[in-house]
């Protein structure tokens, strides 16, 4: 485990992002304040619609101008929140890079894969026609594509689903990233190739120093590849600490709910816990915490009361007003595997 | 254990696939025909043999592209097999027609992955139900609304649901109309591909929890389709892993999981997230990727990936057997799968 001060690169400060009117507006990221250290792996955990995607989005700036983000990103001491879209470009691409889930649909079908390398180099580097293509060669080489040479000239549809994510880690490598923004990365791949990529993704950031933040909707893919993981609902985080603490010991009911409900050390074909009702639409979150409606333990208050985040250890928060009802509830979970 | 285990040698099957293949030819293009190309071929399924006990729960699992939905969809009659046999009771049910095919149609029922493009979205739910119930006369007149609620409550959805339109439900909820549509039919057997893949984990659980003890109630034989291995270990009695559209190993679920002796079910179990991070690998479980189903290894299909293969598994094609609680299609199951 990496849990030795490191130098912190990102530091999100109390992000709000929203969309439609100002006086209707709809909140996918609510006060969310979370740091990365250097060659960290994190991991934002979530449903669909938590704002896990908007959070990673927001940070790029790659939701405006629909969107509105407020709150503080500080990149490297820089706030990116004010900057300008030239001035974003500068850092967008080169010192953050982003891969998204679908790597046929970011990939541009008419291009072969070495341009589009070679594009992204042009636009980050300065190296020669020659340099850049010996540097693609390097880079397919280093995400894992056999034969690489031979492959610059292929186009995206030639390569397998797998092959593609590597594709787009090449791309998103070429600037020499010191953030890479994962979104989803695995979800479209099978459990083989999901874990080869996951081991890639790892390796890199041992290698190279880098940060990273992962996006995602599997506990098993955190617990494999996280060093720290967040917990998001409903546009809010509801707990975040270091990944075997979170997994072992979780607070929050939802999270809590959420590990409770995959199958593992249960009697076969026994009712899994299950998590009533449906995550809430953003038109209808209430004022104070966004589980309130489907959590086992809520109180009078919690629905009106909105939780803070609060130290529970040394390096876990949660936000939730009955930690000790939550837990009680839940009982303890026997260590036995 | 204490789960009812279907019997090897007791019961009559409900369900066998007897040499079952099914093979897609490529269109060829002109140029093709022109450069007197061979035609290319699909083997999406090959030879598989298997029994389905009534009442068990069979899991399919296996990496994308590797014949476990087509087979599931020969089982639902939606592709007609290229070689081989389904009995349904002891019977054939591959040349079926007419009032016949109906019949086993009724009672063996699919469900699909997409809750989102598998209901139609003109259709109100009672619509929906009403016509699956009067397709196969299954009621007449006022029975069929009483039949339409009965459903509802069945699947746990609320009383209103019936007038409501597909796209007014959450994900969880359309499956859950999904599951009453097949239901409606009163089939004997249900194919679920991949029945929550497309969920929110925590929604899962609710419709993995209905499935089980629906089944339970109404008797049902399920297959089990998915690629969540987890999920697969906690619903079905047996499981199966295909690759390259063979059945590899086959045996009672914990056993299967517990101790796989088949190299590729080793790594494929290995490669699931699991939920323990004490466990982390450096290395993937398992390199390289399926080969194409054009091109089917020469032996043993898995050799290219395997990290034991030897000559042997280059040259000969080795043959579903008994090993350990199970079956094994490995020429050195018992040494691997001990090791």
């Amino acid at each position: 485990m990496r849990v030795q001060k490191k130098t912190v690169v990102l530091d999100v400060r109390h992000l709000r992002t929203e969309f439609g009117t100002q006086e209707r507006p709809l909140v996918a990221v609510d006060d969310v304040s979370f740091q990365v250290a250097e060659g960290e792996i994190l991991g934002l955990v979530g449903e669909s619609g938590s704002g896990k995607s908007i959070t990673l989005r927001s940070i790029l700036g790659i939701i405006r101008p629909r969107g509105r983000v407020a709150g503080e990103i500080l990149w490297n001491g820089q706030d990116l929140v004010p900057l300008d879209e030239a001035r974003l470009r500068r850092i967008r691409g080169r010192e953050i890079a982003m891969i998204f889930q679908e790597p046929m649909s970011s990939l541009n079908p008419l291009l072969t894969v070495g341009l589009q390398i070679s594009e992204n180099l042009v636009a980050h580097t300065d190296l020669d026609a020659r340099a850049r293509k010996a540097r693609a060669i390097e880079l397919l080489d280093l995400v894992g594509i056999p034969a690489a040479r031979s492959r610059l000239d292929d186009f995206p549809h030639e390569f397998s689903g797998g092959m593609r994510q590597r594709v787009m880690i090449a791309i998103a490598l070429a600037s020499n990233p010191k953030l890479l923004l994962a979104d989803e990365p695995t979800t479209a791949l099978d459990v083989t190739i999901q874990d080869q990529i996951l081991r890639l993704i790892q390796s890199l950031s041992r290698d190279l120093g880098m940060a990273v933040i992962l996006v995602t909707h599997d506990m098993g893919v955190v617990a494999e590849t996280c060093d720290r993981v967040a917990v998001m609902y409903g546009g809010r985080l509801c707990e975040i600490g270091t990944t075997t603490e979170v997994i072992a010991d979780a607070r929050h009911p939802y999270s809590l709910g959420l590990l409770r409900s995959i199958p593992r050390d249960v009697a076969p074909r026994t009712p899994l816990y299950s998590i009533p009702g449906a995550p809430p639409a953003l038109n209808a979150l209430p004022p104070g915490c966004a589980f309130s409606a489907r959590c086992p333990v809520a109180g009078g208050d919690c629905a009106d009361v909105r939780p803070r985040l609060q130290g529970a250890g040394a390096l876990r928060q949660v936000a939730c007003h009955h930690l000790q009802d939550a837990l009680a509830h839940f009982g303890p979970r026997e260590a036995a595997q | 254990m204490t789960m009812p285990m279907p019997m090897q040698a007791g019961p009559i099957p409900l369900l066998s696939l007897c040499a079952l293949s099914m093979r897609f030819e490529k269109r060829r293009s002109l140029s093709d025909t022109l450069a007197r190309r061979p035609q290319q071929v699909v083997s999406a399924v090959n030879d598989v043999d298997l029994d389905v006990m009534p009442g068990e729960t069979l899991g399919i699992v296996g990496e994308s592209g590797c014949g476990k939905s087509t087979l599931a969809r020969l089982i639902a009659g939606l592709h007609r097999p290229t070689a081989g046999d389904i009995l349904f009771e002891g019977k054939s049910v591959v040349g079926l027609k007419g009032a016949r095919r109906r019949a086993y149609n009724r009672r063996v029922q699919m469900m699909f992955q997409d809750p989102y493009t598998s209901l139609n979205p003109r259709m109100t739910v009672r619509d929906t139900l009403r016509e699956a119930i009067t397709v196969h006369r299954m009621r007449d007149g006022a029975a069929i609304d009483r039949r339409v609620d009965e459903l509802l409550d069945l699947v746990r959805l609320p009383e209103g649901a019936a007038d409501k339109y597909p796209h007014e439900f959450s994900g969880g909820q359309r499956q859950r109309i999904g599951i009453a549509r097949a239901l409606s039919l009163e089939p004997t057997c249900l194919v679920a591909d991949e029945l929550v893949s497309a969920l929110d984990v925590s929604i899962q659980a609710q419709v993995v929890n209905l499935l089980i003890e629906l089944q339970d109630e109404l008797g049902l034989t399920v297959l089990f389709v998915a690629h969540d291995l987890r999920l697969v270990r906690h619903v079905s009695h047996r499981v199966a892993v295909i690759y390259l559209g063979a059945i590899v190993e086959i045996g009672p679920s914990e056993a299967l999981f517990s101790k796989p002796m088949h190299p590729y079910s080793k790594g494929l179990l290995a490669a699931a997230p699991s939920l323990d991070p004490s466990a982390r690998r450096r290395a993937p479980a398992l390199v390289g990727e399926l080969p194409s189903p054009l091109a089917i290894p020469p032996g043993c299909p898995f050799h290219v990936r395997c990290p034991h293969a030897t000559e042997r598994c280059r040259r000969e094609k080795p043959a579903l057997r008994p090993v350990g609680a199970g079956m094994t299609a490995c020429h050195f199951a018992e040494t691997i799968g001990d090791a």
